[in-house]
């Protein structure tokens, strides 16, 4: 009994850590090349929408996804746009974004389909073999591709960022553009990248809520995460390892808050909800000091001195 | 051909040209307001190290920055062994073979040396970075130049002169023939330049072209082979250092005669203004900066505080005038214990202070210069009647400390922000010194000001002297302490390594000092 509980909560945290994988990495990679994108959860909302319409339209979730990727690259675009050519700040432009893809998806939302309606998204694929292992089994490797997706992100987004010329391009633009420009680095070229990559994987995120974890699509069904999603940046130190860690904390805090409510504990259920935001906040303070990774041109504008 | 360094595999291919001459013809450059390069004509060659020389302003930074692509010049061409070029980046003048090292290192802290050389450059297994190649390869070529260097070092552990050499490497990889040093002797040692100095003429040797920018005549005379002059943003001239003489470079810098030497009357000291014990105290980063520092200032007396900078100079001055909180020891000044205490209970007391960074800690930018010049004193009559400021009195004493201290300014109204920084500074001096100081911190107070201002402040501080101030000036410029003070201490790692009388003072000893050697 208290095997299958602990096998459950584990497995739904898995699940609930998709989104925030994607979209903290994303955020990650953004802000290494010094941009502070706050529009996560607009984005995330966009692709959560796009997706989960062309998965209605075509019943091919496939396409959906590559609908949301689009949506994302192109809300990552606007935002590369805003704070690396018109040079904005970066802070208030991320909020602005956030509040148009919240309130366009909202939006389309309700010029297009109005109603709640559900969708076939992704299949569960359990993993030929691995997914017969006990316990580990059902936890890691009876997921939809998603899910996978999100954890093999983690070593890629490492290896590009730590083992390939481009990663360094990318975290010097952040840590010393300058510096990055006077050796013919392209600082505005290298941002671009980062934040559109950015807005790809929140796009992403979004759409693993649509068309693969909850196949459904509502007014802000983010609810959030894509501001927990930047949190996650800086309690995992703009690592992906310490994002992946972070990630787990959080969803696992929140399995149990589920599994709670499910069990009937007598907690009020308000109190429970906030327990991960707590949670999140007390980890953040107690690691306030710990600065050291953080890029230290992130949030200024690059333009080339003229002293 | 000049011989040039060997060059990298990746470059070896496209280029095997080495640059024997490098021209500028008729540069023009413009910045709003100014013309910071107008028709300048420089050329450097192969196996010779070519000085431009000239005052803060004068046009020599903005001109290396158009031949390194930086800037576009408005006009004029720029020649590579006679053939017309144009550089759009950096990137194209390093594939032209220059490089340039700048006077604010440009190196990623937070990455490695390997890092820092291979950031920019494509990799040789294309996606994957090849760190171990490069950093044998910096290896290699830290031996030719006989200098040491651990590739796999980060660069905040390194020392300036470490990161210097960093630069350097960056460029040499890149496998430049010509090398642009951006005042390279700012941050260094008496040792370091030496040791500066003997890369660049091995690099010379080698048949590299340098230019070397420098504002410091004698660093100018001694390792250059000709030496050409800005002003204004035109060239003076060009002559061949052999020919050269500091008073003739000087007047061509600034377009008259200056007095090298500074009248010096003899002031008995009096009795210990400034009283420092067993100072400690930590600094920004949360280590300590100050060790125990001892050190007394009399009346009449000026103590120069010599140092490399980043040694504790900046948070000595910061606890002294009440902005950093000591962890033990005592400051007193005249018989009050005054440690711990806030500003404004210091600047009561007398106590002033020239700031080292003196738009961020000497005024408010946005305030005009009159309010600027009443900031430490508008509390007190006659500036403040009960709640009220007195406007006539305070526009009264602006127009004459405008006038007594030479302030530019178009009107007492002009916001401090648009001054010059040598204006700001005399603007700082005319607030400090007006007070009549008992004690005067005087922190890096010709930085980056032009020679005549230079003079004047250094006046002004003489002059402070003689009417029994007692004052602590700290500065990295070891020409400044040797002129001005009567006796010098060096500070290092927080700690004062030794104290000697001016006259007395021999500059390789306090080189060592500098360098963490204790005295005697």
């Amino acid at each position: 009994m208290i095997g299958a509980t602990l096998v459950g909560i584990a497995t739904s945290a898995i699940r609930l850590a998709t989104p925030y994988l994607y979209a903290a990495i994303g955020e990650a990679i953004g802000q290494l090349s010094g941009v502070l994108n706050l529009g996560v959860d607009g984005i995330m909302l966009m692709g959560a929408f796009t997706g989960f319409y062309v998965t209605l339209l075509t019943g091919h979730p496939a396409l959906g996804l590559l609908a949301a990727m689009a949506t994302g690259a192109s809300m990552g675009l606007l935002m590369a746009f805003i704070s690396v050519t018109l040079q904005a700040e970066q802070g208030i432009s991320g909020i602005g974004l956030y509040l148009f893809g919240l309130g366009l998806s909202t939006l389309l939302f309700g010029m297009t389909v109005g109603t709640v309606k559900t969708v076939s998204g992704f299949p569960q694929a359990p993993i030929p073999g691995l997914s017969r292992i006990p316990i580990l089994g059902e936890i890691l490797f009876s997921h939809n591709p998603l899910v996978y997706g999100a954890f093999a992100l983690v070593p890629l987004a490492w290896f590009v960022l730590n083992k390939t010329p481009l990663g360094l391009k990318l975290r010097a633009a952040g840590q010393n553009p300058l510096a990055a420009d006077s050796l013919g680095v392209d600082v505005i070229r290298v941002r671009y990248v980062a934040v559109v990559l950015g807005g790809v994987l929140s796009g992403i995120a979004g759409a693993s809520l649509s068309i693969a974890l909850l196949n459904v699509f509502q007014q802000n069904m983010t609810n959030g995460m894509g501001f927990i999603a930047v949190a996650l940046v800086y309690f995992g130190g703009w690592r992906p390892l310490g994002v992946l860690a972070g990630a787990m904390l959080f969803s696992t805090v929140n399995a149990i808050q589920v599994w709670l409510q499910v069990q009937g504990v007598k907690i009020p259920s308000d109190f429970a909800l906030m327990m991960p935001y707590v949670i999140t906040i007390l980890v953040l303070a107690s690691m306030a000091k710990r600065r050291i990774h953080a890029p230290a041109a992130l949030n200024k504008p690059f333009e080339r001195g003229g002293e | 051909m000049g011989a040039g360094a060997p060059r990298p595999p990746f470059l070896r291919r496209k280029m095997r040209q080495t640059v024997d001459r490098v021209e500028m013809r008729g540069i023009v450059k413009r910045f709003p307001g100014v013309v910071a390069n107008d028709r300048v004509d420089f050329d450097v060659r192969a196996g010779e190290i070519h000085a431009l020389l000239g005052e803060n302003g004068a046009g020599k930074s903005t001109l290396m920055k158009i031949l390194y692509g930086m800037y576009q010049p408005d006009e004029g061409e720029i020649l590579v062994n006679g053939k017309r070029v144009r550089f759009r980046s950096p990137l194209d003048a390093i594939r032209a073979g220059i490089g340039m090292v700048h006077q604010h290192f440009m190196l990623v802290e937070p990455f490695t040396v390997a890092e820092n050389v291979a950031l920019g450059l494509p990799s040789s297994r294309r996606f994957v970075n090849d760190l171990d190649r490069v950093s044998a390869r910096i290896r290699e070529l830290a031996e030719t130049y006989g200098f040491k260097v651990d590739p796999r070092a980060y660069i905040w552990q390194l020392s300036v002169g470490e990161q210097q050499r960093v630069e350097i490497l960056k460029v040499l990889y890149r496998g430049a023939s010509v090398l642009i040093l951006d005042e390279p002797t700012a941050v260094l040692t008496p040792q370091e330049v030496e040791g500066l100095f003997r890369t660049l003429r091995h690099m010379r040797e080698e048949g590299h072209a340098i230019v070397f920018i420098s504002h410091k005549l004698n660093e100018v005379l001694s390792i250059s082979d000709r030496i050409t002059v800005l002003r204004g943003g035109q060239v003076v001239g060009t002559v061949p250092a052999a020919e050269a003489t500091r008073t003739g470079l000087a007047r061509m810098m600034v377009g008259r005669e200056v007095v090298f030497r500074l009248e010096r009357p003899e002031v008995e000291p009096g009795e210990v203004m400034l009283e420092i014990r067993d100072l400690w105290a930590m600094g920004d980063r949360g280590v300590p900066a100050l060790r125990g520092v001892n050190l007394e200032v009399r009346a009449g007396e000026i103590v120069g505080l010599a140092g490399v900078s980043g040694n504790g100079q900046r948070e000595l001055a910061e606890v002294i005038v009440g902005l950093r909180r000591p962890q033990r020891g005592a400051v007193r000044i005249g018989k009050t214990d005054v440690t711990g205490w806030p500003p404004a209970a210091l600047i009561g007391l007398g106590l002033s202070y020239i700031p080292e960074e003196r738009i961020r800690d000497g005024g408010v930018p946005e305030f005009s210069v009159e309010d600027n010049l009443v900031l430490k004193d508008h509390p007190f009559p006659p500036f403040s009647q009960g709640i009220f400021l007195n406007f006539p009195e305070m526009a009264h004493y602006a127009d004459r400390l405008i006038k007594d201290f030479d302030i530019r300014t178009p009107s007492r109204r002009t916001p401090l922000k648009s001054l010059s920084g040598g204006n700001i500074q005399k603007l700082i001096l005319a607030r400090e010194l007006s007070r009549s100081p008992k004690v005067l911190i005087a922190a890096q107070p010709t930085r980056g000001l032009d020679i005549s201002a230079t003079e004047y402040v250094r006046r002004r501080i003489l002059e402070q002297r003689e009417k029994g101030t007692a004052t602590l000036l700290i500065s990295d410029d070891l020409d400044e302490i040797l002129s001005l003070s009567d006796r010098i201490a060096v500070i290092y790692e927080g700690r004062i390594m030794g104290v000697v009388k001016s006259e007395e003072a021999d500059i390789e000893e306090l080189g060592l000092m500098m360098a963490g050697v204790e005295s005697r």
